[in-house]
């Protein structure tokens, strides 16, 4: 399908695989115009487009925004979700554990938000999400650093948010909880059961259950929201 | 580049960037007072004046720019 002048640009980073992928999925199905970016195609979904993209490189990152910008004029929504996980007791943990994850998840995401922003400021219009987790503000044993970049986040979205309000750009940040992806796999499944009795509404979620999410806070009718976390946890965190 | 050139390669970039008539940018116009431009909008004009004229702006050197004669003087004195 040729590309209208009224489809929105949206950029998904990390959409090769689990929430990144239903949120490329989710905003395909929106009409709108989707661009991966990661470091492989991997699983993106087909029909939305894919750039090549190191969050950790800030060439890389302003590169691959520049090449979007190239291709269709103008970017309208980044949905930042590429993140990663390097899990340990703290008392274990490296400092480049630490310092690798902060790059990617918070730094990287910064990188991105900072590229974006150059290009909506001009625009006078634009919706920023972050893709942070329940474990920004509830913590999990072992995540000292993810926990970190994920709560870094808020705290960044807001500022921006108030940069960049008088621009008629939004800034907000969703908060998953337990979502089916290879993410929570790897927590085993006995743990994956043990929280899910936590949560109010009994059962882990769905990476569409944060798509929908990021799609409504991009919406024309979600203009008025900045600056706001919204989480997508069954009621685990309670709002926060 | 005569004065008169740097001038108005200048202020092409204010009327791109600010959305300002060229006639309003004149040496002794306030960005905040006669050309309604807040704190983004003189980093952003900053970020397209270090691009036009291939020159590095720092933080430091833009507080207390506040007279398009200001931010002129700053960059000109950089060419």
């Amino acid at each position: 399908m040729a590309e209208s002048d009224t489809q929105r640009i949206v950029v998904v980073t990390g959409a090769s695989r689990g929430i990144g992928a239903a949120c490329a999925s989710a905003f395909l199905a929106n009409g709108d115009v989707v661009v991966g970016l990661s470091r492989s195609r991997g699983t993106t979904p087909t029909g939305a487009e894919f750039v090549t993209c190191d969050l950790t490189d800030p060439a890389s990152v302003e590169d691959a925004f520049d090449e979007v910008t190239n291709r269709h004029g103008h970017i309208d929504v980044l949905v930042a979700n590429a993140g990663i996980t390097r899990d340990q007791l703290a008392i274990r943990m490296s400092d480049e554990d630490f310092s690798t994850v902060i790059d990617t998840n918070l730094l990287g995401t910064f990188r991105c938000a900072r590229s974006a922003l150059k290009r909506m400021i001009r625009q006078r219009s634009g919706s920023i999400i972050m893709v942070s987790s329940v474990g920004a503000f509830m913590g999990l044993p072992g995540q000292a650093n993810y926990a970190a970049s994920k709560a870094g986040l808020v705290g960044m979205a807001r500022a921006l948010a108030r940069e960049v309000g008088s621009r008629s750009i939004t800034v907000n940040v969703v908060a998953p909880g337990l979502i089916a992806t290879e993410m929570t796999e790897v927590l085993g499944q006995e743990r994956v059961e043990a929280m899910t009795t936590q949560v109010p509404l009994g059962r882990i979620g769905q990476a569409e259950e944060v798509a929908s999410a990021a799609v409504f806070l991009a919406s024309a009718g979600a203009r008025y929201i900045t600056g706001a976390v919204l989480s997508i946890d069954g009621g685990l965190g309670m709002g926060h | 580049m005569s004065d008169d050139a740097t001038f108005e390669k200048f202020r092409a970039c204010a009327v791109e960037v600010l959305q300002v008539s060229p006639d309003a940018v004149v040496l002794e116009a306030s960005f905040s007072k006669d050309l309604d431009a807040d704190s983004l909008d003189l980093v952003e004009l900053v970020m397209a004046l270090e691009e036009a004229f291939d020159v590095t702006v720092e933080e430091n050197e833009i507080e207390g720019v506040e007279t398009v004669g200001q931010a002129y003087d700053l960059i000109s004195a950089k060419l």
